[in-house]
């Protein structure tokens, strides 16, 4: 290395030092302590103890470790899909060349805007199982059939679904990104398919959902890492409860519970390593199914 | 480079000293607001006391009201109240990190876990100091603020539960207004006559849900006789919890799971409001604390309603109710313990805690309280409350540090078992097994401390 470059790489440190300071107190300091807290039993207010893997061992056992994961996992499963899809089909909608577009594109957008503890507060009042709007409308349909609307929050069976569709007011983000995507598939591809003679149906599903599927692959891994932590919401609905009968606690509000209710924050931290192990997982494994169906224009 | 050129640093080599100062200022300005300073430890030559505390509205302008008052009357100590939700978690954060407030505001059921880490200090040399008497305060208050025998918090404002019944759904129902149920087999009875259903058999108002409000559904066994844990073991399995959880899917059968759930989901979550289902006269009887006779003076003036104590299923036990209270503790590191003390005495004298319970309309935990409190207390139950606190059957939360873990075990089998989804027999045997767990961990957590902290002090 001759002076000047090491001049050079002194310099470049000192201009990132104010990052590197940042990053190694607020991030590396708290990651790796957690590594090591997670082999620890640590309440907080007391040192330390180290025990090893007794916290993971712990939790290959603990049932409602296993019913939050299941929790998550069930939502996740639902959710990631029917958003992908609500995205799309108004992306798609809110292309469309009519008038006054810019007015609905922001209407659409505009729930994405809501803070979560509003959010909740006002689908707890739609959801409502007697005065609620939503089961006004379903039971007016529903009704002639003898069928009841379900009673969302207040049954096992439904309050995921009611959290589903709660958080399915906020695809409003992915539909931009499907929008400016969109404005990249070449309007030459159209034309030749028109001439063709191809239906909409095959225009959508050989053109624009393959020059898509980079922005689907992005909103699919941020989606699953949004949803495999899911928290404010279920938190704010069921006051950390996570009821009825443990229906709605997801995998982070357990986590939390352990951290500051129960005061095991060793016992969190190593649930919190699980959950960082899943998602690197399953991030690695749609990375790895994108090279067979992501098209990259010009790659 | 141009804009160093302009500060005369044209040579690299000063322009990299030049950054690294201004670096090294930077950060040591950082290091200044990141790290938390002392607050100011005197406010005009008087020693400042910082009070974390929890209440807000009337119920805060009551704890100003008696800090004022204490700061007025001597010129040592100056009391900084602090007003904060989340004050156990907030608390929990500050003593962890060293920089915790001289006095916090706590609930009773929280207390056993911050006592277990040593968190909050022992009272007992304080009291003696001071010359203050447990047995100035009522027994369960006392009992609720120690941890295995130890006094580790006062009690500041107490509240006991009690049957509210709506008098005028009473007269409709045709059962005399003025006359609750004395058994839980009447209460029952009551509670069917009470019930009502519209044209297309939907629940339109009932007599009594164990699930409305559901805020205790842990104690549902002491008016069975049982308890919830017993010289240190877990009790939830015994025969008296059983069959409280076999009343409460009683209401299930009655009603039927997804007609009570249909129910259940109309009624409002906000208890402070009109809409409350006691308030709202869908539910004529309802357990409920103290504080209820202000709510309803504020959302349902015209409703009629009493209270008398909850009637228990055991043939002679009378006056069940559940215990519980808000405490005030001195948490482990805090700078002048003692001052904090002599404000707490205050607090706790007959002075300022009628002062504090009168303004939040509950009653003292003192033993000692004077007429004029009765007499002018806007509750016109408050004796009953009074009385019910003194009672051999106030039970309360154990004294478990797995409390919060516990508890919440209990309240999901409660919900499986309420809503039809679970029999009474295995949730009660589920609870006990896991909670039964969760204390053999704990007892081994202690123990593994306690050979930990004594390798570290031999």
């Amino acid at each position: 290395m001759t002076n000047r470059e090491r001049r050079n790489l002194r310099t470049g440190l000192l201009f990132i030092l104010p990052w590197i300071l940042g990053f190694a107190m607020f991030i590396a300091y708290p990651l790796g302590a957690s590594v090591y807290f997670s082999l620890c039993d640590y309440s907080v207010l007391k040192p330390p103890v180290y025990v090893g893997s007794a916290n993971y061992e712990e939790l290959a056992t603990d049932p409602v470790f296993w019913q939050s994961m299941g929790n998550t996992f069930f939502f996740a499963a639902i959710f990631l899909p029917l958003a992908t899809a609500l995205a799309i089909a108004l992306a798609l909608l809110l292309n469309t060349g009519v008038r006054g577009m810019t007015i609905y594109r922001t209407i659409f957008f505009l729930p994405s805007l809501t803070p979560m503890v509003a959010l909740g507060i006002l689908w707890m009042w739609m959801l409502n199982g007697e005065y609620g709007v939503v089961n006004h409308a379903l039971n007016y349909l529903l009704r002639p059939f003898g069928v009841e609307a379900p009673t969302w929050l207040q049954s096992t069976t439904w309050a995921k679904p009611a959290i589903v569709l709660m958080s399915l007011w906020g695809v409003g983000y992915a539909v931009v990104i499907y929008l400016a995507a969109l404005q990249d598939v070449p309007v030459q591809l159209y034309e030749a398919a028109d001439l063709d003679g191809a239906r909409w149906s095959s225009k959508i599903w050989h053109i624009t959902l393959p020059l898509l599927s980079p922005a689907i692959f992005f909103n699919v891994v941020m989606g699953l890492i949004t949803a495999l932590q899911i928290f404010a919401l279920p938190y704010v609905l069921t006051n950390g409860a996570g009821g009825p009968g443990r229906s709605t606690t997801f995998y982070t509000m357990y986590l939390y519970n352990c951290a500051f209710r129960y005061l095991r924050m060793g016992y969190a931290c190593a649930m919190a390593w699980i959950l960082f192990l899943i998602i690197l997982g399953l991030t690695l494994i749609i990375h790895r199914a994108s090279r067979r169906h992501v098209f990259y224009a010009g790659g | 480079m141009r804009a160093l050129q302009v500060l005369g640093l044209e040579n690299s080599a000063y322009a990299g000293r030049a950054l690294l100062a201004a670096g090294v200022a930077l950060l040591l300005c950082g290091c200044q607001i990141l790290i938390p300073q002392p607050q100011d430890e005197y406010v005009n030559g008087r020693i400042r006391i910082t009070y974390w505390e929890k209440w807000t509205g009337f119920e805060g302008d009551a704890i100003k009201q008696v800090v004022n008052r204490f700061n007025e009357m001597q010129d040592r100590i100056y009391v900084d109240l602090i007003t904060m939700s989340q004050i156990d978690q907030k608390a929990l954060i500050a003593i962890a990190g060293g920089d915790p407030p001289d006095l916090v505001g706590l609930w009773s059921s929280g207390l056993p876990q911050f006592a277990e880490k040593r968190a909050v200090m022992p009272l007992a040399p304080f009291m003696e100091r001071a010359g203050m008497r447990k047995e100035d305060f009522i027994q369960v208050f006392i009992d609720l603020n120690c941890y295995r025998g130890e006094l580790y918090g006062l009690p500041t404002t107490p509240a006991t539960m009690a049957l509210h019944w709506n008098k005028r759904m009473f007269r409709e129902a045709g059962l005399d207004p003025d006359r609750p149920p004395r058994t839980l087999a009447e209460l029952d009875e009551m509670a069917a006559r009470l019930t009502k259903y519209d044209a297309q058999g939907h629940l339109i108002q009932v007599g009594f849900s164990p699930g409305e409000p559901g805020w205790w559904p842990w104690a549902w066994g002491f008016w069975f006789g049982g308890e919830l844990s017993n010289d240190n073991e877990i009790t939830f399995d015994s025969p008296e919890n059983l069959a409280a959880f076999r009343w409460i899917q009683s209401y299930t059968k009655r009603y039927g799971a997804a007609e009570m759930r249909r129910f259940q989901s109309g009624l409002s979550t906000n208890f402070a409001s009109p809409q409350n289902a006691f308030f709202s006269e869908k539910v004529a009887m309802e357990l409920q604390g103290v504080w209820t006779a202000n709510f309803i003076h504020q959302y349902a003036p015209n409703l009629e309603w009493a209270a008398a104590p909850f009637p228990s299923a055991v043939p002679g036990m009378e006056n069940v109710t559940i215990a519980e209270c808000d405490c005030i503790c001195i948490p482990v590191g805090t700078r002048h313990p003692d001052e904090a003390f002599e404000f707490m005495k205050f607090l706790c004298s007959q002075e300022g805690s009628e002062m504090l319970n009168m303004a939040q309309q509950k009653f003292t935990p003192l033993k000692k309280v004077s007429p004029a409190f009765i007499k002018n207390h806007p509750n016109e139950y408050i004796q009953l409350f009074i009385d019910l606190a003194s009672s051999p059957h106030a039970c309360h939360t154990p004294d478990l540090s797995i409390w919060f873990e516990y508890l919440d075990e209990i309240a999901a089998a409660f919900d499986l078992v309420r809503f039809g989804l679970d029999t009474p027999e295995h949730a009660v045997s589920q609870v006990q097994q896991r909670a039964s767990v969760m204390w053999k961990r704990a007892e081994a957590s202690i123990e593994r401390r306690e050979q930990a902290e004594g390798k570290a002090t031999p």
